[in-house]
């Protein structure tokens, strides 16, 4: 919608904007779940299981309820309820069996947090412990133990979802295009490599956190630390059976998300123990350690590519196949997926495709959705294979990118034709490599090189992601006018620190004619209160939200024409309007406020008309499709956003240690409603994808214990972790169907930050890096010629997050 | 036990329980919640105060430690209703997203600023370290800084 606008054309889309947030967040008066405290609240906790697979003999909640403050005890006997999206798997506790380590048994509320801790540690639990499946590898031998021996019986969205009873494969996601062995026949040459990454956590700074109160009458109130309010509170019902009128689910400020706190979280669990202490409020807080093993995290992924290319670099075959670890759990995995099989060769054009993606159960913390929704970990695999493709066809990875990138005309793996409007990843890639002088060392690059005597390299890497979800999405914004004649917008997409809602606001004030000032985006979400949004995910929400938004501007100036044409006596033809008042074209000075009109028009004689303006604007997405089962053809995509990075780094190749210089990113976002925030998402994202790329992933001794669950043994990103140069830019080819030609970026600024670098370092040292996250051990072993060991099930961790030492002259 | 300190220049006498953090009596006893707890092992900065002139995690102090003390929170920054140059500058510089990890953020970059007024990039990135933010990638927080010292400019977004 209005893509086709000249910047020039444009008040207030395009330019940078304050938030509207930061008043109360930098002043510690934004309220967050985690700071709310109800009257006659109860503190929950739970008891955890220390063992990756075990069969629960025996619970004896005795002790622990005679203590003092106890209220309620819950144990999973008690609460026969399976939760689950798209693959109902889950019970609220573990009943019967616990399937990772650090799963809930048991779960008490007290008075005070203490007494809940006492009392859950009081909790006895027997066990018999059963070999559990670590590696989603071993999962698929036959004679695997399986995770979910009931996978047959549960629920699951039949449409996009082909789970294998008697196996431990939750999902089977296919995709055939074109003839593939033809195509390996008629190829020069054939590489085939894998490539591997840990799980990680997304490491929002507030923990998973709710307060439930399921009040007398089964009335349930959820305030909650979440992402998607209207699917907490579908879920939820579904769940327990109630009906959707008795659930109100408030998401106030968010500590962020990542994509944890898309779908459903510890709201049930404290429900429970609400509806057990009669109806008192309970809170749940996640510890640190418990958002690493309690709650969800970012599955594993194994990724196996074999590429036919031809005697002129092109591909012409390619066989893909994903094996990923959803752990205990596949809710979220499923689709992770899904969305990666049908996006998996990255932005190429691939004539003859295969790909078989599984996701796998194994006995540990279960997956689910994360910034990038699969894409982060398989272009780890598929940018580095291009730049290995590339080196065994002695070709320029840069060329090679190039000769093969998706251009207009070209077809995705689902059969879509890409257009002329639909991005441009060639630009991208073009500019990323300008940007860190791809192919040469400057003359400072040279000296800095010859000083310190570690070797530098630049690499670059390409990315596209299309929104992961239902060809159907839809949300709706409701826009109210208030007497003043400022407007407030209430929608329930979440704005947990993305910045959507400085977006939306541009949007409305740019369409509505009024400054932004006058415009202001409820921050607080209330399914009592806000038309439905499907989920705050995906990066959707600045296109489906934002034209929806556009659509809702327009039915408050048409309501609010329809009164002035009344009150002027005019054909509404002959109006326009500014951030005041409607008024006659041909008379400015006759005209009518909005303010006077604003809750209904009183006329000078006392009679009323028109009546509070309100506009409503509904959006879906249009024209996609499910997928084809058996091959993948269809139209997923509500749009694809491109990009890609560029890096340098230096490398010392004695010791693997490793420096990175310069990041700069590139991306085709249609158009930067607002550049300042656009940037910051740009960067945050970087950095967050350097995380994965340099240090972060899940470790477990050989039982399956998590051995590092906390800051101190898996740390993230810190301002000292920043490459020394960071630049971002965009592309701007609009999209035709998104507001103002805007398409999402969310996610795309963590993916392919990962095989950037590890091409950089490939080129200035020629280790040739498959496994992420790249220690400095990593580098070093790769340097070395030794194979990778398996850090990731282990007794003996190794490896921390830490930031290189300044690259020193040489002595 | 009782205790007697000095919290954004209003004086506290309070009982706490012997084995509360400072933390937790500055969010629950006195009900300043803009400090705010992202670990609880004085891993993460997000519940950093200014104790005494020195940036503190006060998750890693107990509040009988804190007795006497004259206490700086985030509600303590701005003057009435108008922000700090610190905070005027954070918002600018677009260096807020969830906003969890910003009043900690905010308390650092105080207690660096008074005693080094024009702090080069690595004296800040080394002040803030111990300050974890997951959204921001930590760019437009040093930008903000050097934007108010007047050492730098606020970044832009290129246009291909």
């Amino acid at each position: 919608m209005f893509d086709d606008k000249r910047p020039e054309e444009l008040a207030y889309v395009g330019r940078s904007s304050d938030r509207p947030d930061t008043m109360e967040k930098l002043t510690g008066e934004a309220t967050y779940v985690s700071d709310m405290r109800l009257p006659g609240m109860l503190h929950a906790q739970v008891k955890k299981s220390p063992h990756a697979r075990a069969r629960i003999v025996r619970i004896d909640t005795g002790k622990a309820a005679a203590m003092p403050g106890v209220r309620a005890i819950i144990t999973g006997d008690e609460v026969d309820v399976h939760i689950g999206l798209y693959i109902v798997d889950k019970y609220v506790l573990a009943k019967g069996e616990v399937r990772h380590y650090g799963e809930a048994v048991a779960a008490v509320a007290a008075d005070s947090l203490e007494e809940a801790r006492a009392a859950a540690d009081a909790i006895e639990v027997e066990y018999e412990v059963l070999p559990p499946v670590l590696h989603h590898m071993d999962a698929l031998k036959p004679d695997a133990p399986l995770v979910h021996p009931d996978l047959g019986s549960y629920g699951y969205v039949a449409a996009a979802f082909t789970p294998m009873p008697g196996t431990n494969i939750a999902n089977h996601t296919k995709l055939r295009k074109g003839d593939v062995d033809k195509g390996f026949a008629e190829a020069a040459y054939i590489v085939e490599r894998e490539y591997d990454c840990p799980s990680v956590q997304h490491v929002p700074m507030e923990t998973h956190v709710a307060i439930v109160q399921w009040g007398k009458g089964d009335r349930v109130s959820i305030w909650t630390s979440a992402q998607s309010p209207f699917t907490v509170r579908n879920l939820f019902c579904h769940a327990f059976g109630l009906a959707h009128a008795q659930v109100r689910v408030q998401i106030p400020y968010v500590g962020g998300g990542f994509g944890g706190k898309a779908g459903i979280g510890v709201e049930p669990l404290c429900a429970v123990l609400s509806r057990k202490a009669g109806g008192r409020p309970v809170k749940f807080q996640a510890t640190r350690e418990e958002e690493f093993s309690l709650l969800p995290c970012r599955s594993a992924l194994t990724y196996r590519i074999k590429t036919g290319v031809s005697a002129e670099g092109k591909i012409v075959a390619q066989q893909m196949t994903m094996y990923w670890d959803s752990g205990a759990y596949a809710d979220y995995a499923v689709n992770v997926t899904r969305a990666s099989g049908y996006s998996a060769s990255g932005p190429y054009e691939i004539p003859n495709a295969w790909v078989d993606a599984y996701t796998i159960y194994t006995n540990k913390p279960y997956g689910t959705a994360y910034r990038g929704f699969g894409h982060v970990e398989f272009h780890w695999a598929v940018e580095r294979h291009m730049e290995l493709v590339a080196q065994a066809i002695g070709m320029d990875p840069l060329l090679f990118r190039l000769k093969n990138a998706l251009r207009p005309g070209s077809k995705t793996l689902t059969g879509e034709t890409i257009q002329k409007n639909t991005g441009n990843v060639v630009a991208c890639i073009e500019d990323a490599a300008r940007r860190i002088h791809y192919g040469d060392l400057t003359p400072e690059e040279k000296e800095r090189q010859k000083q310190t005597g570690w070797k530098i390299g630049k690499g670059v890497a390409a990315l596209h992601k299309a929104p992961a979800m239902p060809p159907f999405t839809a949300t709706a914004v409701i826009l109210k006018m208030n007497e003043d004649g400022s407007v407030l917008v209430n929608l329930a997409l979440t704005d947990y620190g993305q910045g959507t809602y400085t977006s939306i606001r541009q949007i409305v004030a740019e369409r509505l004619g009024f400054p932004p000032k006058k415009i202001r985006v409820a921050f607080e979400n209330d399914t009592d209160r806000d038309p439905y949004d499907w989920q705050t995910v995906a990066s959707k929400g600045l296109v489906l939200s934002g034209n929806a938004a556009i659509l809702a501007a327009e039915d408050l100036l048409k309501n609010a024409y329809d009164v002035a044409a009344q009150a002027l006596h005019a054909n509404p033809r002959d109006l326009a309007h500014d951030g005041e008042r409607v008024f006659l074209r041909h008379h400015p000075d006759k005209g009518v406020s909005f303010s006077s009109m604003a809750v209904g028009l009183a006329l000078p004689n006392g009679n009323g008309i028109g009546g509070p303006l309100i506009g409503v604007g509904r959006y879906i997405a249009q024209g996609l499709s499910n997928l084809n089962k058996e091959t993948g053809e269809g139209t997923p995509a509500l749009d694809w956003t491109f990009g890609a990075h560029g890096m340098i780094v230096e490398v010392n190749e004695e010791s693997g240690e490793y420096r990175v210089l310069k990041v700069a990113s590139v991306y085709d976002v249609g158009r930067a409603i607002n550049p300042d925030m656009v940037r910051g998402q740009a960067i945050g994202g970087m950095m967050q994808g350097l995380g994965t790329a340099t240090c972060e992933g899940y470790i477990y001794d050989k039982d399956g214990r998590l051995l590092n669950p906390s800051f101190t043994d898996n740390k993230i990103p810190t301002a000292k972790d920043l490459p020394l140069e960071v630049e971002c830019a965009v592309v701007e080819t609009p999209q035709i169907d998104g507001p103002y030609g805007a398409r999402g970026v969310g996610e795309h600024s963590m993916i392919s930050v990962a095989p950037a670098l590890g091409n950089a370092i490939q080129k200035a040292t020629g280790a040739e890096l498959t496994h992420m996250p790249m220690r400095f051990e990593d580098v070093w072993r790769a340097l070395e010629n030794r194979e990778p060991i398996d850090n990731w099930i282990t007794k003996s961790p190794v490896g921390s997050c830490r930031s290189a030492p300044e690259a020193r002259p040489k002595e | 036990m009782k205790i007697t300190l000095t919290v954004n220049g209003d004086r506290y006498e309070r009982e706490c329980a012997e084995h509360h953090t400072l933390l937790r009596f500055i969010r629950e006893t006195l009900g300043l919640t803009g400090t705010k707890e992202g670990c609880g092992m004085g891993e993460c900065g997000a519940c950093t105060v200014i104790m005494n002139g020195r940036a503190v995690n006060s998750c890693m102090v107990l509040a009988a430690e804190a007795d006497g003390a004259v206490i700086q929170t985030i509600e303590g920054e701005a003057k009435g209703p108008t922000l700090s140059d610190i905070q005027a500058s954070f918002e600018r510089n677009h260096a807020v997203q969830c906003g969890f990890c910003t009043p900690g953020m905010v308390m650092s970059v105080k207690e660096l600023l008074a005693s080094d007024p024009h702090p080069s990039v690595d004296a800040i990135k080394e002040a803030v370290e111990g300050n974890f933010c997951r959204c921001t990638g930590y760019t437009q927080i040093v930008e903000a800084v050097t934007e108010l010292t007047g050492t730098g400019a606020k970044g832009g977004l290129d246009h291909v």
